[in-house]
Formats: C-alpha cells, sequence, structure tokens
C-alpha cells in the first residue's frame, strides 16, 4: 500500500505545478494582450483556481466511481458542464476584482477559447486520473488474486499437515490395534474409512465447487472415525435436504470448522456430545451451522483459531465479503455460521 | 504385586494397555481406569499406585498438568500419540514413552523395565527432569494449574497478576484472589513468557500488562505499582530487566 500512497503524493506534486505553470502561463498571455500587471494575475488565478477545483472535482469522482464501458458518454458530459462552470466563473467573478471596460469586453470575447481550453485541461484531467485508478485497482486485483492463490496453497499445506496430522493419524491406527485384539470385522471397517477419508483429502483440489453432499459425505467418514476412537461418546446431527446438499460451496471449507468443533467439543470435554452441521437454503444463500459444546472452564473460545481464521480468509478471497462466517460462543455452546452465496 | 492406574481419554487406547498387561498379571494389577486428568488425579490420591500409564492430551487438564499435583508421583509409563515432548526428554525420562499405536514387544520392554527397577525406587528424579523439559514447549505457557483443597483450578496466564515466592511455594495473585503452588520462581521463570512477565525481584514476577506506575524506593530499588493496587518491591537487576523488557 505504500507505494500507490508515494507515486499519488508525486502526482499531486505533479498536479499542483502544472497548475502554477498554467496560472503564470495564463497571467503573461494577458499581459501580452496589454493589459496591467495586476489584471492579468487576477484573471491567471481565478481561472486557474477554477479549473483545479474542477479537475479536483472530477479526480475525486473518479477514484470512487469508475465509469463502466457504457458510461464514457457521461463522463464527457460531466467534462462539458465542468467547463462550463468555470468559463461561467471567470465572466461573473473576475468583473467584481477589475473593473475595466475593455478588459471586460475582452473577457467576454475569450469565453469560447476558455471554455475550449477548461474542457480540454479537464477532460485530460479525467483521463489521467481513469488511467491511475484504474491501474490501481487492477493492481488491487492482482493482489487479491495472487494473495488467494498464495492462501490455497497454504491451506493445501495445512490441509495436508492436518489430515495426516500424527495425533489423528496415529490414535486412529492404535484404535484399529485395539479393534484387531477382540473386533476384527471393526477393525477392518475402521481400515476402510480411514483409508477412504485420507484418499479423499489427498483428493480435493480446494479450488473447485462441489455440492455440499459430497462434502458431507468425506466429513462423515472423518466423524465415524472419531465416533469409534471416543465409544460413542460423540453424537453427530447432520441435517441438509436434497435441494439444499445440491449447493454448492468451496471444497474443504467445512473441514477445518467441523475439525474445530471436535477439538473443543470432543477432545477438551469428558460428557457426551453432540455435534451438529445444519444446511439452509436462504435468500439464494447456503448457510451452514456447526455447534458444539465447549468447556469454559478449560478452554475459552477465542473466537478464530488458526483453521477458523483460514475459513474467513478464505471466504473474503473467494467472494470479498467479510460478513460471510460469524461466530458465537454462548451457554457452553459455540455455534459457527457460514453463508456462501450461491451463484 | 505393583498396582497401578490407566489414564487416557480413550476407551479402545485403555483396552490395549490393559490387554497387553494381562501377561503380566501375576505382578501388575490394574485398580482403575481414568478418563481424563481430573479422575486420574482423584484416583491416585485414594489409591496411591506404584505406577500409572498415563495419556498426555486429555479433557481439562493433560497429563503432564495433572502429574504437576500429584504427592507423591508413582512411576509413570506415557503413552500418547504427540513425540513432541518426548524427543527431547526421551532419555532423561521417568519409565518409559510409548507412542501410540506401540506393540507388544514395545511395552513388554517398558514393563521389564518397570519391573527391573529396585524395589521402592521412584523415578521422581527423572520424572521431574522431564516435566521440566516438557514445561518449556509453548504449549505449556498458557495457563497455570492449581490444588485449592480437594479442586483444581486452572488460570490462564493472561488472568495472572503477579507471583511471589512463599518458602518452598509459589503464590499465583489472581483478580480473584492468591493460590499456592509447590514449584520454585525459577520454574516459572522458566514456564512463563518473558515477554509479559518479568522476575523484578528474588521473590517477585510480575506481569508487565499490570503495572501502572514505577517509583523510586530506598536507594537503587524501586516500588512498581499494578493495576490492582500492590506495590511490588524491584530489586537494581530487576529494574534493568524490567526496563530492557518495556523498551525504556
Amino acid at each position: 500500500m505504500a507505494l500507490p500512497t508515494l507515486t499519488s503524493s508525486k502526482l499531486y506534486t505533479v498536479f499542483v505545478a502544472c497548475g502554477l505553470a498554467w496560472a503564470t502561463l495564463l497571467t503573461y498571455i494577458i499581459h501580452g494582450f496589454g493589459f496591467i500587471w495586476y489584471i492579468a494575475l487576477t484573471d491567471g488565478l481565478v481561472n486557474t483556481i477554477l479549473l483545479a477545483a474542477a479537475c479536483w472535482l472530477i479526480n475525486n469522482n473518479l477514484r470512487y466511481y469508475q465509469p463502466g464501458k457504457g458510461s464514457y458518454i457521461n463522463l464527457l458530459i460531466w467534462c462539458l458542464a465542468l467547463a462550463g462552470i468555470c468559463t461561467a466563473g471567470c465572466r461573473w467573478i473576475i468583473p467584481y476584482l477589475s473593473i475595466s471596460a475593455v478588459y471586460i469586453n475582452f473577457l467576454s470575447n475569450s469565453l469560447v477559447i476558455r471554455f475550449c481550453t477548461d474542457f480540454l485541461a479537464i477532460g485530460w484531467m479525467a483521463m489521467i486520473s481513469m488511467l491511475w485508478y484504474s491501474q490501481l485497482d487492477h493492481k488491487e486485483t492482482e493482489k487479491r488474486k495472487s494473495e488467494a492463490e498464495k492462501l490455497a496453497r497454504d491451506a493445501e499445506l495445512y490441509n495436508l499437515r492436518q489430515q495426516l496430522q500424527p495425533h489423528f493419524l496415529f490414535n486412529s491406527l492404535n484404535s484399529i490395534n485395539a479393534l484387531i485384539g477382540f473386533k476384527p470385522d471393526e477393525a477392518r471397517k475402521m481400515i476402510h474409512q480411514l483409508s477412504d477419508f485420507l484418499r479423499g483429502t489427498l483428493k480435493k483440489d480446494d479450488q473447485i465447487l462441489v455440492p455440499l453432499s459430497d462434502e458431507l459425505q468425506h466429513l462423515n467418514l472423518y466423524l465415524d472415525i472419531e465416533k469409534v476412537r471416543f465409544g460413542h461418546r460423540l453424537e453427530t446431527e447432520i441435517s441438509c435436504d436434497k435441494h439444499c446438499g445440491e449447493a454448492l460451496l468451496p471444497s474443504m471449507l467445512l473441514q477445518p470448522i467441523v475439525e474445530n468443533a471436535i477439538k473443543f467439543g470432543l477432545y477438551d470435554t469428558t460428557d457426551k456430545v453432540t455435534v451438529s452441521i445444519r444446511g439452509e437454503i436462504e435468500n439464494n444463500s447456503l448457510i451452514i451451522m456447526v455447534q458444539n459444546p465447549y468447556d469454559p472452564q478449560t478452554s475459552r473460545p477465542k473466537g478464530t483459531g488458526f483453521g477458523l481464521r483460514g475459513v474467513q480468509r478464505r471466504l473474503y478471497l473467494l467472494f470479498a465479503r467479510n460478513d460471510l462466517m460469524e461466530t458465537h460462543a454462548n451457554d457452553n455452546i459455540f455455534t459457527t455460521i457460514i453463508k456462501i452465496p450461491q451463484v | 504385586m505393583k498396582r497401578a492406574l490407566v489414564i487416557d481419554d480413550e476407551p479402545l487406547a485403555r483396552m490395549v494397555v490393559l490387554e497387553y498387561l494381562q501377561a503380566f498379571s501375576d505382578k501388575i494389577e490394574v485398580l482403575q481406569e481414568c478418563n481424563d486428568g481430573f479422575e486420574g488425579l482423584k484416583a491416585i490420591q485414594q489409591h496411591q499406585p506404584d505406577l500409572i500409564f498415563l495419556d498426555v492430551q486429555m479433557p481439562k487438564i493433560n497429563g503432564f498438568e495433572m502429574l504437576e499435583l500429584v504427592e507423591p508421583q508413582p512411576s509413570v509409563i506415557f503413552t500418547t500419540a504427540f513425540d513432541e515432548y518426548a524427543i527431547k526428554a526421551f532419555e532423561a525420562h521417568a519409565v518409559d514413552y510409548l507412542l501410540k499405536p506401540f506393540s507388544k514387544d514395545r511395552f513388554n520392554k517398558a514393563i521389564e523395565k518397570y519391573l527391573a527397577q529396585a524395589p521402592g525406587t521412584k523415578q521422581t528424579k527423572q520424572t521431574d527432569d522431564l516435566l521440566e523439559a516438557v514445561s518449556h514447549s509453548p504449549a505449556q505457557h498458557e495457563r497455570i494449574v492449581v490444588k485449592t483443597g480437594t479442586k483444581v483450578k486452572i488460570i490462564p496466564v493472561q488472568d495472572v497478576l503477579y507471583l511471589q515466592a512463599d518458602d518452598d511455594y509459589v503464590s499465583v495473585y489472581t483478580q480473584e484472589g492468591s493460590y499456592l503452588k509447590n514449584k520454585t520462581m525459577n520454574f516459572f521463570e522458566q514456564m512463563l513468557d518473558p515477554r509479559y512477565f518479568v522476575r523484578v525481584h528474588r521473590s517477585y514476577m510480575i506481569a508487565i500488562q499490570q503495572i501502572t506506575r514505577i517509583d523510586p524506593y530506598e536507594k537503587d530499588s524501586h516500588l512498581a505499582i499494578l493495576k490492582s493496587g500492590a506495590k511490588i518491591p524491584v530489586s537494581k537487576t530487576g529494574y534493568v530487566k524490567l526496563k530492557q523488557v518495556l523498551g525504556i
């Protein structure tokens, strides 16, 4: 951000320098027509100040509003109107400052040429501003895009480490080790669940959108493994109707949220816990709510852990909105809600 | 006959230990299985076992935090999927450190090692070394676990105002009152983040966000006034350290 600010301050310096040059030139020309310096200077200054104000106005407008392809005509009208106002301003203000019949006559005669130069100057300013701000905009978009790509890479790495995390993997293997002794069928089943889950994780491309039902299927494998590990202390409630299951969301987006729910809901409590995942369609957005209990005595929910922060960031980079994820903690229940606009 | 406890929050993990222990049923009997650190603490006080099998990652308080509260300490065999703690401490640690999933052979070795120890020798010294090593890992910096009567209190470090040495104990002061912990000031100096806690005196350590003012006191010494109004003596060397951390 520092670089554009620096260059835009440079731009303003150039702008002011042009203004001064313009005022000097104008004064010199008017003086050349045989008027005294006072009149020439007044004319030069009033004209330049009005022109500068118009240029500032158009520049400011373009900073916050970039005209689309169709609305260049609006910009042209704007320039014409501003040039008109400048010229009219000269016409009415200068006579107050320097009363000289010859000069007033000269002023009236030069209005057309004044209007033309004003229009050219304002048009020139508009063009420069437009190029400048669209280039800034472009840079911003580029930055967002490259950041999105970087984050996707980071998320991928994070997911890899997370999914293949020794903790989860080795504890699961340990459970399988226990089951082999007295429930070989369940051990075998768990090996399949674990393999399917890991394979699913490795295959996932988090650049694509997937239906919610697919994502839930993948999460179910994970939740089933945790259910075996924690001896059915974990219960899950997943509600999502057919319509909702077809809604699209960025792949691997739910995973960190559910992991967070498991971490605080299951790993850090001793009672029976229910983790619920609810999907709904509202105003053409997919809304997913994940709830888990937590123990306020041992874990103060810090709002967003690393996993949740990553989710929020991804949502921002994908949809350029910061209001798509919210979390609440009350009555020992932690709730995460995400909203995914459906295109 | 040795008496043992199995402390782990995963039933299947406990089952592995129990199954492997059957081979030693003439030498070791399991008194109880515990689901978390609180249960483990209670059971240890009740049974005074010779040996415990202990998981690290558990709800409420973890295995190491639980051990800090146990007095006297039984021999410990850690069973955990985390190798972060083990690597550094591996050679120093108590009886053994079993990484899940562990084989029956590996488990048998641990038990034989335990049984081969001269009867009555506890490994507290080595366990203390292990605890010390583990306390250096960043995950341990976030809370202090103390016992008040029969209850266990978990104090997030951001709630700590200051610490005061009290003979063999350290008093941990918070808004709600003070808690005793049978550790030395050096232990806390190692454990707490030096960016937030400064040992300003032989017997005092303060949370620097709590300081409102530092006044000169007698020759060479100062007084730190905390938000709570407490006045903490700051020694000459303590003042130097404080200035360094505060960047003045």
